[in-house]
């Protein structure tokens, strides 16, 4: 499904907007402001919700067909030294919108990224997984284990 | 001649009050948050989200709360709030093979790799009220296990490594499915139509119509293949960028309904298939859905059509309850003129009838 021939610098950005998309917007907020850097910025659009139309695979394989739609909200900002970023996930959170689309154009200079890799988003992907793993640990429980009686008929 | 009636205002902004006041009920208790609504009656939420055809669990919490949990007018609700937003755009298509599941099932293979799942379920509970919860005891939290061990295969994969079910294949990249929310329906419709309008329809309708096949009207050997529960990515394309990033999560619950066979002179037999999808833990709807999606491709398997689940504009025109709602509850409007025409109409044929039989009284009596 992932676009495979992007530039190293586009499959990180990649990686990155998938992080923020996922994360919840307290734990978000907090990271930022431990980050210490909110500068200040243009709204070049939004923030603003709207919908995205969701698709599936028929028998989750096949031809796609539309299924529902889901509550997104998008923002994009523009630096005072020109970096735009954009922010786009399911939710209505337009605060979470704004400090992504932030991060996102921050980002865009080599000097933060690794500062914003260590600091904001490797730590939100951690707590996403811990997250998913404790899921998966609970639905691990409720395995059926099938145990076989053997009958005498030899 | 046409005559306005006015009137009613007060009555209407007091019904409207009283309304109020019965949804809040006694003042002593205290008022439902969305946070419990979305956690406690998730269920309900899941419902609400699935047929109001939108995915966002706080308005569907609101939807309910303000419809006193009525929950088709609170599926109204959220159909109405989702024609006020713009669309931004469609997503790719989720892969649920690679769904974080919670539970996932098959009635086909009792091992398989991945195993059977059973997650949280209501099944297996013995159906007794409880009179615990209806207090506030502790609950223990789950039970944990190493969740080490094969990935949850598809059970349709494992029956198309033989070729013995009939493949799906992607298509055409290039080609959009269809969009029932902006095309209105030209039957017969296309499967990715079908499948849509059946993933918003009413749950109830689609349970009594999946029901009608399996007593016998257009029966189609089903056996749950595989229902799986859990939440996917989801990963939309962004023109500004060029390429397409993962924008968040959403619950699904699917069911692959294994059905009886399908070949010809030239393609052996092969087992069929029916597809069911739906936001949230759903597990009827979508069972409900893929059999009545099954029961629909008979054109494609050259069966005839004998029963009402199999009849397309029959299912699929009555299956949206915001439509059926609609209909039914707008005769509750003013048709004071209309009956006024049929007060005449029937009058003037009491009198017709009457003169007849007069006259045919009088012929007799003659």
């Amino acid at each position: 499904m992932h676009v495979t021939d992007l530039s190293d610098m586009d499959e990180r950005r990649r990686r990155r907007m998938g992080v923020l998309a996922l994360a919840p917007e307290r734990a978000l907020a907090e990271r930022f402001r431990a980050f210490g850097e909110d500068p200040a910025f243009t709204a070049v659009r939004g923030p603003e919700t709207g919908l995205m139309l969701l698709r599936g695979r028929m028998g989750g394989t096949g031809k796609p067909f539309n299924f529902g739609e889901a509550t997104v909200t998008r923002a994009t900002v523009r630096l005072s030294d020109g970096a735009v970023g954009h922010a786009l996930f399911i939710g209505r959170d337009a605060a979470k919108a704004q400090i992504a689309a932030v991060i996102d154009a921050l980002a865009g200079d080599p000097q933060r990224e690794a500062r914003i890799e260590a600091e904001i988003i490797a730590p939100l992907e951690a707590e996403q997984e811990g997250r998913d793993a404790a899921r998966r640990a609970e639905t691990a429980a409720t395995r059926v284990e099938f145990f076989t009686l053997v009958r005498g008929e030899d | 001649m046409y005559v306005a009636v006015k009137g009613g205002e007060a009555a209407i902004d007091n019904a409207h009050r009283l309304l109020a006041d019965r949804r809040r009920g006694d003042r002593s208790v205290p008022a439902l948050t969305l946070e419990q609504i979305a956690a406690q009656l998730a269920l309900a939420v899941d419902r609400v989200m699935g047929e109001g055809s939108l995915y966002d669990r706080e308005l569907a919490a609101l939807a309910i709360k303000q419809a006193r949990g009525d929950l088709i007018e609170a599926i109204f609700l959220v159909r109405a709030y989702r024609t006020t937003l713009p669309r931004f755009g469609a997503s790719l298509p989720v892969d649920t093979g690679a769904m974080l599941v919670e539970r996932r099932i098959s009635a086909c293979y009792k091992d398989l790799p991945g195993g059977q799942l059973l997650g949280p379920t209501f099944d297996y509970t013995h159906r007794l009220l409880d009179p615990e919860l209806a207090g506030d005891a502790d609950v223990d939290g789950p039970a944990t296990r190493d969740a080490g061990g094969p990935a949850v295969m598809r059970v349709s994969d494992i029956l198309a490594q033989e070729g013995l079910i009939e493949e799906e294949n992607p298509g055409q990249p290039k080609q959009e499915p269809a969009d029932i929310t902006r095309a209105p329906p030209e039957y017969p419709l296309s499967r990715d139509a079908r499948l849509q309008a059946l993933s918003r329809g009413d749950e109830g309708y689609l349970l009594a119509l999946a029901y009608s096949t399996q007593r016998g009207y257009g029966r189609t050997h089903p056996f749950a293949g595989e229902i799986r529960i859990g939440e996917v990515e989801v990963e939309a394309f962004l023109p500004e960028l060029g390429f397409a990033v993962t924008i968040g999560r959403v619950q699904l619950t699917e069911c692959q309904m294994v059905n009886q066979f399908a070949g010809s002179a030239k393609a052996p037999p092969q087992f069929t298939r029916g597809y069911g999808l739906a936001f949230g833990q759903a597990e009827r709807k979508a069972m409900a859905m893929a059999l009545v999606d099954r029961a629909l491709r008979t054109t494609e398997f050259g069966e005839d059509i004998v029963a009402p689940a199999q009849d397309q504009e029959f299912v699929l025109s009555h299956c949206d309850n915001v439509q059926a709602t609609g209909f039914v509850e707008h005769l509750k409007l003013p048709h004071y003129v209309d009956f006024q025409a049929e007060l005449d109409l029937v009058r003037r044929m009491r009198r017709e009838h009457e003169e007849r039989n007069g006259e045919a009284l009088r012929e007799a009596a003659e």
